[in-house]
């Protein structure tokens, strides 16, 4: 007979504790809703390339309406623009642009506001004082004014709207961050690794930050969101990443004066727009109350 | 209270400095640039060169931000290189403009989305919270530009009831000013609705609620004179801090209508590489922005009993 020891059982590996955690959304509907908003952006974006879709940039027959007829037999299902150009396949290669650079914007200012933040509420003193100061700075800029200076300054290029965002949103992620790692720090399990005598920076990455990773996921969520609004509207200023391709905000304000006739065009991006942000805050509301549920 | 407020203006000043001084950095301390977006792409480097020499930018670069400071003070920004006139005679009409949309804004934003917090915060989870809470994260999740392309899509192209552009060239008109408001308000008042409401659904969980209930005081009672006072303390931040962000708002809708105002001057400006109307609205903005957040925490000091006291 062998014998099974309970000890033997391996743990959850970590992925399987992260899936197991995100099942939790199917408790609240409206997460499940906003979730399942995302993914079909998050879909579409990634079958863009293999969907029977007319090229985004090419001029085909200007001005058609929605679910209009086109010359090689096919539908232009939501009509074409003033250049001709298929709206369906330049909203969903648009998803693209906008996912990929609203996603990596708010990653690396999540990065640099974590760790200012973590800095700030772990060493305390003047890293505090200095951090926060600098903070505060930032914040008193009105978001918009930040990026027109470093946009206009810089240029519009991706990398630049990644820092502009960067500088926008990482001195709130350190307050958020920085408040909570003042909590924290006061647990015994910090205590605990003081006295192994680990290093700072090994508390600050590994006891400190994944314990405060409650409240960031649901401001994270909400971050997305803001970022996706933000990149679209430099776009529908003229101050987004460079032409020809699609980007949800310049298409709108591209067709903007024709309006009067054809309506569908900037209506198009703008329902995109106003339906992925709304995925993002609804899975946002959706997670905060499933964790002041508990 | 008085060293409070010293301190909060001592800092506010300290910020002032250090953002002007990086606004003059960034603009002005390559001065041939300056000279070449000055005199246009055309001119050649001696034509610069003597146009610094003539313009005292062959000064030390700490003597000329100086200089600069002190001619913002008194209100002289330069010449707009644009509009070939003092950037002042610009920028005061400008700000006027948007003064009077931020101050429409500001009148029905607040009424409404403190109501509706409240309605929303009374009884948390009943049916009117619940649809307070879903209206205003769809409300916030529609940005103005594409608020803006609805609602003209539907009243100005549609129903053909409201004008599409707001450029009021024949004199202020409330027609004009209305879709402007419109779009900013139905942005706008869900964040605040929600601190709102937060704040209510707090405040009517605490004892003295729950003391003045059982005394027997009519629920109308217990709410206009118990609830509302503390409650709406929170939301007056919430609302002066929103000025930092609507100007994002303001400046889309003064492009999507075509507003002659202070947001579309300042991104009118970015676009053209207009150095000093740049360097103007941005320390305008910012000392909106400082400045309010300096009122936000006197108010809030001076709302709130138990720091004021203490």
């Amino acid at each position: 007979m062998t014998d099974i020891n309970q000890n033997d059982v391996a743990p959850p590996s970590a992925i399987a504790r992260m899936f197991k955690n995100f099942l939790l959304i199917r408790e609240s509907p409206i997460a499940m809703f906003g979730f399942a908003l995302i993914m079909m952006w998050v879909i579409l974006a990634i079958l863009a390339p293999v969907l029977p879709l007319y090229d985004p940039n090419t001029p085909l027959e200007p001005f058609k309406f929605p679910l209009s007829a086109a010359r090689d037999g096919g539908h232009y299902w939501l009509g074409t623009d003033h250049k001709g150009r298929d709206i369906l396949s330049r909203v969903i290669f648009g998803a693209q642009t906008v996912l990929v650079w609203a996603t990596l914007a708010t990653g690396v200012a999540y990065i640099v506001g974590m760790f200012m933040g973590v800095v700030a509420g772990y060493l305390g003193g003047w890293w505090d004082e200095v951090i926060s100061f600098v903070s505060n700075v930032l914040l008193s800029f009105p978001v918009i004014v930040l990026y027109i200076i470093i946009i206009t300054y810089l240029g519009a290029t991706g990398f630049n709207i990644v820092l502009a965002v960067t500088f926008a949103s990482a001195p709130g992620i350190m307050r958020i961050v920085r408040g909570l790692v003042l909590d924290l720090r006061t647990r015994d399990y910090i205590f605990a690794a003081q006295t192994r005598g680990e290093s700072p920076m090994y508390i600050m990455l590994v006891e400190l930050l994944p314990n405060a990773r409650g409240p960031l996921i649901v401001d994270a969520c909400l971050r997305l969101g803001y970022t996706t609004i933000t990149i679209a509207m430099l776009g529908y200023l003229g101050l987004g990443l460079p032409p020809p391709d699609p980007d949800w905000g310049k298409m709108i304000a591209e067709t903007q004066p024709l309006g009067s006739f054809a309506g569908h065009m900037a209506v198009v991006p703008a329902a995109a727009i106003s339906s992925l942000v709304l995925g993002f805050n609804l899975l946002a509301d959706g997670l905060r109350e499933i964790s002041m549920r508990d | 209270m008085l060293i409070l407020a010293s301190r909060r203006f001592l800092s506010m000043a300290l910020i002032m400095v250090i953002v002007s001084f990086t606004l003059f950095a960034i603009f002005e301390s390559d001065k041939l640039a300056v000279a070449g977006k000055v005199l246009g792409p055309y001119s050649n480097t001696e034509q610069r060169e003597l146009w610094l020499e003539q313009n005292g930018y062959n000064e030390p670069f700490l003597e000329r931000y100086v200089t600069w400071v002190g001619n913002a003070l008194t209100g002289d920004f330069g010449n707009s290189i644009q509009y070939k006139s003092p950037v002042a005679d610009i920028l005061w009409p400008r700000l006027g403009n948007t003064a009077i949309l931020a101050g429409l804004y500001m009148l029905f934003m607040i009424p409404i989305s403190l109501t509706l917090g409240v309605i929303a915060g009374m009884k948390e989870g009943s049916l009117q919270d619940r649809a307070v809470s879903i209206g205003s994260v769809l409300t916030t999740s529609v940005p103005e530009f594409a608020s803006a392309t609805f609602f003209s899509a539907i009243f100005v192209f549609w129903l053909g009831w409201l004008p599409g552009t707001s450029a009021m060239t024949g004199g202020f008109n409330w027609a004009e000013i209305f879709l402007p408001v419109f779009v900013l308000v139905v942005y706008g008042f869900g964040y605040t609705a929600r601190m709102t409401r937060a704040s209510m659904a707090e405040v009517m969980t605490s004892h003295y609620i729950r003391t003045a209930v059982l005394k027997g005081i009519p629920y109308r009672r217990v709410i206009m004179k118990h609830a509302l006072r503390n409650a709406l303390i929170a939301p007056f931040t919430v609302i002066i801090l929103q000025l930092n962000w609507l100007l994002s708002g303001v400046i889309v809708v003064e492009v999507f209508f075509a507003y002659k105002g202070f947001g579309k001057l300042l991104l009118d400006a970015a676009l053209f590489g207009d150095i000093y109307v740049i360097e103007a609205c941005t320390l305008i903005a910012v000392f909106v922005a400082v400045f309010s957040q300096f009122i936000s925490d006197i108010g809030y000091t001076l709302l709130n009993p138990r720091i004021r006291f203490t």
